[in-house]
Formats: structure tokens, C-alpha cells, sequence
């Protein structure tokens, strides 16, 4: 195989690692020992440098994998819709476990994280591309045609609702749009905002999102406005705007809708921010498990540059300004905007230090705002109806509308655009939801709402969420929500703190402690403390939240956890001497008696 | 009044922790004064006679005997503290928790370059301690009170921990007490 032909590909450029990283293991099925040396020798890397890459994505793999490799989904709502049944039919057709690749080298079935698809699981990726709704008859369909041999990209029979159905997406995908709103849904038409924005000043811009009162939607919820104004003010020969499209965080899917349906809005809005902060160039960070819209996303781009919209005299007005896109590789933390610069500077995605914050050294360190989708698209709207419109929606400190990904015991998941201030209860009612047992608001990271709490308020002040509302009937097993959000965490950690990579497996082996009924009161102390702990000594906000899973059903669903632990006993120990040795006795023939007295 | 009784054990661990006890040095003078040693391998005592006031343990416990010797200290002792990274979290012992304990012992005594061909044998004698699993830390078989880290926690940390417990004071971490670099 030709690396050197790659390399020149991408100019030798070490920001495209991952990229070039991505093409050996699409041509190869893997990243061989002799592509590392020589991507390491072309790049002037060394060799570890390279590997260390490989080894932090789940997507990139320096060992051998399958011709097919079906990464399923293991998000909570994947369990609720019968991915057990799923996986094991996967194990069955393939003749291995999960973790493994089938002796004739066909199949190799992985796990993954949350790709998106909450509101249609049990969901999986199969190499690139995405299957949704699996069930075992379906999953015996896909083998047989695999063993035919056939393409992914044929296998996929009936494409989704609107964009998806494009013929450059072609996937099953559908957008399950519930509610639309003025905002994100509401009218629009391309090309207004970037040409309005160009006759005023970026100060103009920058004042006009502060008036919306604009915040983040991507989770922190900073004031974007202000976030411009850092970075217009910072001193630096260039500034960046990069589109934070990674998607990570469970239940949230509204990202992916947005690009489906809307790319111009959020393209357009970054166009607006390039100007606001005097910026020539875009970056589109989207998560490796979207790279099923991406030729989709660069035709919109080209097409946007042929009108006139991007490119190097927007609307004739002498402004340039263009976008290029950047692949994930399949890590939650890339999330996080430092992260996320990191890995779009090809390297691994671990957060870095901040202060200094992106906006005074981001990309490549010069000044750079990140920016969500969502964020980005509501920014055009601003620009186009005006701060006062907006805010006339939402609540006086939750301006305009927030998009939700509902998921889980609901009649109609999917996506809603709804003004800030809605209450849980009136949620739930418009989404269907009966008999509900808890509410997860910001996926695992959020905050887990008991009964009592369905009067609170979707908005910044008081329930703040990415979008990802997930909702557990009375039939659900609240541990096992606990656990699944707390496994995810322990994988997802990039293991820089010690307190988020050895933190949270210790929390969630004292979990278990308690869900397995060997809990003392003690014991609940101690989870408490320690989650602290992890949340005041972890680096990011991955780390920083980790805890959460437990400490908000801690507090919200505090007889739960009673119900389980003993109030009497003060310690009980796991620990059981008879099965310790059992294993020690298979291997020398020897036989156990617990000493009754010490000698 | 009479004097409170202290007792001391090395379990899976490299007697490192008590040697570190020991360089109190002349302080061991006081120390006398203070307290009373029952069970403890400073005075060669094996059983105990009284009740103990403080236990100290050193190393967790990779075997039954361990267990054993920990179950008999708890029972016998008001306070029991986990003396260094062994007892704490495992420490080097517990080194050999990633692998199966069937690995361990076909790599000591079957495999290694170093066994004899003749020698090849893993031990059954009925007089060993049999191994467990894995290597736990105190915590994680019976209570523990206190933890003292380090691997040894130095004299000094021994010193303060052990004379506040007996004068019933807060212990004064200094900085210098608990810096490991
Ligand atoms: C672990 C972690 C994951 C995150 N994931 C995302 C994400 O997928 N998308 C996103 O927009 N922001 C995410 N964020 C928040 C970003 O760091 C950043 O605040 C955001 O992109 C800023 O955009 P906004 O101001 O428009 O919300 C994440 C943060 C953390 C700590
Ligand atoms: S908190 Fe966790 S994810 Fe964040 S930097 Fe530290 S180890 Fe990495
Ligand atoms: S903690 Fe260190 S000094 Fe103490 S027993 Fe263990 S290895 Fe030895």
C-alpha cells in the first residue's frame, strides 16, 4: 500500500492525522504497524506520537478488524428498546462475542457510545454506515447479505424523512421532527442573514447577539455575544470559528437534525461569527458517527459558494470567508471545546489547561470562538428577525427557543423546538409520556428529575440541558440507568485526572456495593463524598459532571437507595474468603476450611 | 489509669511499614512510656492476651491467612488503621491483579527461565496460606478507621497519627507529612 500517496493527499499536514489515519484504515481495514512508520517518519513524528492517536479514538484501530464491523450503540435507550436481543443475535451470527472478530474474519462486533440515533434504537454503525430500529430478524438479514458479500451502502433498504432521503445522504436516518418553532424551523431563507449582517459593523453583529441575549447551547450556556467580543479583541494574525457539531453527550441529537434539515442556517451563522470576530476560515468539528451526511454537507458548502454566500467576496461585499469540514474519530471529550481543538489539530483529544481560554489561544493558539450548531443557527435568525423578536420568546434570561432530543417511555420521541420556561409536566404531556418515573434533563451529565421536580423549568436558570431529555417509566429499573451512565463516563474519560479515571470506577464499584444490597449508610456517605471529590478535582467538565448519575438520583431519589442499604449494620463487606480461594483451590487440588478460632 | 495497648501486623506486605515505625528512633523511648505492646512481630507476641486500644496493619491481604489475621485484629482491636499504600489500596502485591492467578503461578513456578526443570511444580502443601483470587486492600474485607498512606508513611506520619489517636487530639498533617515527591 502506497502511504506516501495519502500523505501527499493531505500535503503532509500534521493537522490532518486523523484524517489521513482514517484513509489507511478505510483502504486497509486497519492502521498496519508499517502505515504507523511510515505516517510517523513522513510527519515527523514519532512513533508513539501516532499510536497514541490510534489508541484514544474508538473509531481508528492499529489491529485488524472485520471486512464488516458493526459497532453498536450501548446508550440507556438502546437497552430499553431490546438491545440485549440485538447483541446476542449479532454474537450468533458472527460466532464471536462482542470485542472480537469472527475466525473467518468477516464480522467484528464492537460497542460504542451514543451515536445519535436515541429516538430510533436500537441503533448501530455498520463501518460508516448507520442502521437504526435493529431487531434480531434484522440482524440475521444484514449477516446473510454480508456473507454475500454485499456493499453497507446497498443494504440499506428504505431511506428516512426529509434530507435523509437526499441522494447524497441515502440513510435510514429519519429526523422524527415532533414541534417546530420560529427559530431554528421557522422561516428562513438563505443567503438574508449573511448579506444583512454585511451591511452593518462586526460590532454592530456583536451587540445585536448581546441585545438577544444569546447563550450557548451547547451545554455551558456562555453568552456568545461576549464569547465574539474575547475573541474579535484578542490579538492574533488570524481567528478561527469553529462549529462544535460532535454531538456527544447521551440522548442529544438535535445537532444532526439541524445539519440535516438546516446546514445553510448553521453555515451561514459561522460566516456571521467570522465576520463578527474577523475571521476568514470555518471549521466544522463533526463527530465521526455523522460522517454519513458529510458529502451532503460539502455540496451544501459549494453550492453556497457558488452563490455567493462564502468564499472570498461574500454578497459582493469584499468579505472572505470559507469552511472547511473536520472529522471526529469517535470521542465524547472532543466535545469539549479544548479537546475538540485539539483533535481538530490531528492530535489526541485531551482537554488542555484553560485559562487560556480558546478564545485567546484556540486553534493552532490563535484566538478561535466554538461555537454550537444550534448556537450558530439561532445566530442567523437572530441577525435576520432581530434581538427584540427573540426576545419576546422564552424567559427574560432564557431568550428564544431551545431545540430537545426526547427519547426513551414516550409516545412521540424525537425532536422539539420549544421556548425556554417549559415546564417537565408540560413536556411531558406534549410528548406523551405516562406513568413516569424519573426524567434525565442534559443526558447523563444532567440532572435525573424525580416527580417533584416536574414542575421545574427547561431554561438556564433552573433545569439548563444540551437538548437531551431522556424519560424512564415506572417500569424502569433506576439502577440500571445509574450504571449505564456511569459506564459510559468510565469509558469516556481520557484518563488525564486521576480522580475522573480511577474516581469514577471506584464510585461505580461502591454503586454496585449498594445495588447488590451490601450497602451500609456508611456506604452512601462515602458515594457522596466522593463524587465530590471527582467534581472539584477533575481538570474538564467531562470529569467534572461524571458524578452526577449518582448524586442527583442520590438527591432526587434518595428512598431508592435507602430501600437498599442496611440501617442497622455499619460495615459489610463484599468480600466473600470461601469464593476468593475457590480459584486458588481449582489450580492446586487443595481444599478449603475456613479456621473457626485462630490457632 | 493503665496504659492504652497497641498491636501491630504484616500481612501481604514488605515490613517496610514497620520499619519505617521503628525509625521513630530514640522517640521509641516515649513510645514505651505511652503505651503497652500486645500481638505485634516487634515483640514476637502471637496471641493476644487483652483487649487492644489501636491496631496497626501493614500489607493487604493476598491469602486466608491474611483474612484470618485481619478478622482477629478487628475483633480485637477498638481501632484499626490501615498502615501504608499495601494495606490502603493493595499496593505492589496487588501488581498481579490484571492477571489471572493461574498465569501468576504457572510464570513463578513453571514457565520462568529461572525454575529448574525438576522443580517444575506449583505448590500445594497444605501448610501454605492458601492464595486468594486477587490482592484486597483492608477496607474491603473488615473496618477500617484510619488510613495512613505512603509506601512506608514515614516516621514522622506514624509518630503524629499514632500519639494523637492516644491523646484523643487532631492529627496535624504538615505538608511536609504527606509529600511524596
Ligand atoms: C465532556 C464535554 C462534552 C461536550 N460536548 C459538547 C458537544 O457535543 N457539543 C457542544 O456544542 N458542546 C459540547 N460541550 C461544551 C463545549 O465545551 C462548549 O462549551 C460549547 O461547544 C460552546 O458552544 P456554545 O457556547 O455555543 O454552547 C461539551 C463539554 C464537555 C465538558
Ligand atoms: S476530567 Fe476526565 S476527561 Fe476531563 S481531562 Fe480529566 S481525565 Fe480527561
Ligand atoms: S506500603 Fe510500601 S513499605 Fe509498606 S509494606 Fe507496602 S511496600 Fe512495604
Amino acid at each position: 500500500m502506497n502511504y506516501k500517496k495519502i500523505l501527499q493527499k493531505y500535503r503532509k499536514d500534521r493537522t490532518r492525522l486523523i484524517e489521513i489515519l482514517k484513509e489507511i484504515q478505510a483502504t486497509e481495514g486497519y492502521i498496519p504497524e508499517k502505515g504507523i512508520l511510515s505516517v510517523a517518519d513522513e510527519l515527523g513524528l514519532s512513533r508513539a506520537e501516532v499510536e497514541g492517536v490510534i489508541s484514544f479514538y474508538h473509531f481508528l484501530s492499529a489491529r485488524p478488524l472485520g471486512k464488516y464491523v458493526i459497532y453498536l450503540n450501548n446508550s440507556i435507550t438502546a437497552e430499553m428498546a431490546g438491545r440485549e436481543k440485538v447483541a446476542r443475535a449479532w454474537e450468533q451470527e458472527a460466532g464471536c462475542s462482542f470485542g472480537q472478530t469472527s475466525a473467518d474474519g468477516l464480522f467484528t462486533l464492537l460497542e460504542t457510545s451514543c451515536i445519535g440515533m436515541n429516538d430510533q434504537e436500537p441503533a448501530a454503525l455498520i463501518n460508516r454506515v448507520v442502521f437504526t430500529r435493529l431487531n434480531p430478524e434484522k440482524v440475521s438479514q444484514l449477516a446473510g447479505w454480508m456473507r454475500e458479500g454485499r456493499a453497507v451502502e446497498d443494504m440499506v433498504e428504505e431511506t428516512g424523512d426529509g434530507a435523509n432521503n437526499h441522494q447524497l445522504v441515502r440513510a435510514m436516518v429519519r429526523n422524527n421532527i415532533r414541534k417546530t418553532g420560529p427559530v431554528v424551523f421557522g422561516d428562513y431563507s438563505a443567503g438574508q442573514a449573511i448579506r444583512k449582517a454585511l451591511e452593518t459593523t462586526p460590532e454592530g453583529i456583536i451587540d445585536e447577539v448581546k441585545k438577544a441575549n444569546l447563550l450557548g447551547r451547547g451545554g455551558a450556556g456562555f453568552p456568545t455575544g461576549l464569547k465574539w467580543e474575547f475573541c474579535r479583541k484578542e490579538k492574533g494574525e488570524q481567528r478561527f470559528v469553529i462549529c462544535n457539531a460532535d454531538e456527544g453527550e447521551p440522548g442529544t441529537f438535535k445537532d444532526r437534525v439541524i445539519l440535516t434539515e438546516r446546514p445553510e442556517m448553521v453555515f451561514e451563522g459561522m460566516a456571521i461569527a467570522g465576520y463578527a470576530v474577523g475571521a476568514r476560515l470555518g471549521i466544522l468539528y463533526l463527530r465521526h458517527e455523522y460522517s454519513y451526511l458529510r458529502r451532503y454537507l460539502e455540496h451544501v458548502l459549494q453550492k453556497m459558494r457558488e452563490q455567493g454566500w462564502l468564499g472570498q467576496n461574500i454578497a459582493g461585499r469584499g468579505f472572505a470567508f470559507d469552511i472547511e469540514i473536520k472529522m471526529g474519530a469517535g470521542a465524547y471529550v472532543c466535545g469539549e471545546e479544548s479537546a475538540l481543538i485539539e483533535s481538530a489539530e490531528g492530535k489526541r483529544g485531551e482537554p488542555r489547561d484553560r485559562p487560556p481560554f480558546p478564545v485567546q489561544k484556540g486553534y493552532l493558539n490563535l484566538p478561535s470562538t466554538v461555537n454550537n450548531v444550534e448556537t450558530l443557527a439561532t445566530a442567523t435568525q437572530i441577525i435576520v428577525h432581530g434581538a427584540n423578536w427573540f426576545r419576546s420568546m422564552g424567559t427574560p434570561v432564557s431568550t428564544g427557543t431551545k431545540l430537545l432530543s426526547v427519547s426513551g417511555d414516550c409516545q412521540k420521541p424525537g425532536i422539539y423546538e420549544v421556548e425556554y420556561g417549559l415546564t417537565i409536566k408540560e413536556l411531558l404531556e406534549m410528548v406523551g409520556a405516562e406513568d413516569t418515573l424519573a426524567v434525565q434533563v442534559g443526558g447523563p451529565s444532567g440532572n435525573c428529575i424525580s416527580e417533584a421536580g416536574f414542575g421545574r423549568k427547561i431554561c438556564f436558570s433552573d433545569l439548563p440541558t444540551g437538548g437531551s431529555i431522556i424519560i424512564f417509566n415506572r417500569s424502569r429499573d433506576l439502577f440500571a440507568v445509574v450504571r449505564n451512565f456511569l459506564d459510559f463516563f468510565i469509558e469516556e474519560s481520557c484518563g488525564w485526572c486521576v480522580p475522573c479515571r480511577a474516581g469514577n470506577v471506584l464510585l461505580k464499584k461502591k454503586f454496585e456495593k449498594i445495588a447488590s444490597g451490601l450497602g451500609t449508610v456508611q456506604d452512601l456517605k462515602e458515594i457522596e463524598a466522593w463524587g465530590k471529590i471527582i467534581k472539584s478535582t477533575s481538570r474538564c467538565g467531562l470529569g467534572q459532571t461524571s458524578p452526577n448519575p449518582v448524586l442527583t438520583t442520590l438527591s432526587n431519589f434518595r428512598e431508592v437507595y435507602e430501600s437498599r442499604v442496611s440501617k442497622e449494620a455499619d460495615f459489610i463487606p463484599e468480600f466473600d474468603l470461601n469464593r476468593a480461594v475457590a480459584e486458588a483451590c481449582a489450580i492446586t487440588g487443595r481444599k478449603f476450611q475456613e479456621e473457626q478460632e485462630h490457632a | 489509669m493503665s496504659k492504652p495497648v497497641i498491636a501491630t501486623a504484616s500481612l501481604a506486605g514488605c515490613f517496610g511499614c514497620h520499619m519505617s515505625f521503628l525509625d521513630i528512633d530514640e522517640r521509641i523511648l516515649d513510645l514505651i512510656e505511652l503505651v503497652e505492646f500486645d500481638k505485634s512481630p516487634i515483640d514476637d507476641i502471637k496471641k493476644f492476651s487483652r483487649p487492644v486500644d489501636i491496631g496497626l496493619i501493614e500489607g493487604g491481604c493476598c491469602n486466608a491467612e491474611n483474612v484470618e489475621v485481619l478478622r482477629y485484629f478487628r475483633e480485637n482491636c477498638k481501632i484499626l488503621v490501615s498502615v501504608g499504600e499495601c494495606a490502603v489500596m493493595g499496593g505492589l502485591p496487588a501488581m498481579r491483579n490484571t492477571i489471572p492467578l493461574k498465569e501468576c503461578l504457572e510464570e513463578a513456578y513453571l514457565n520462568s527461565p529461572t525454575v529448574a526443570p525438576e522443580d517444575r511444580l506449583i505448590p500445594a502443601d497444605e501448610d501454605i496460606p492458601i492464595l486468594l483470587d486477587r490482592v484486597y486492600p483492608c477496607h474491603e474485607i473488615v473496618k477500617i478507621d484510619y488510613f495512613l498512606p505512603g509506601c512506608p508513611p514515614s516516621a514522622d506520619l506514624i509518630w503524629e497519627a499514632l500519639t494523637a489517636l492516644i491523646q484523643g487530639r487532631p492529627l496535624r498533617l504538615e505538608y511536609e507529612l504527606v509529600k511524596y515527591d
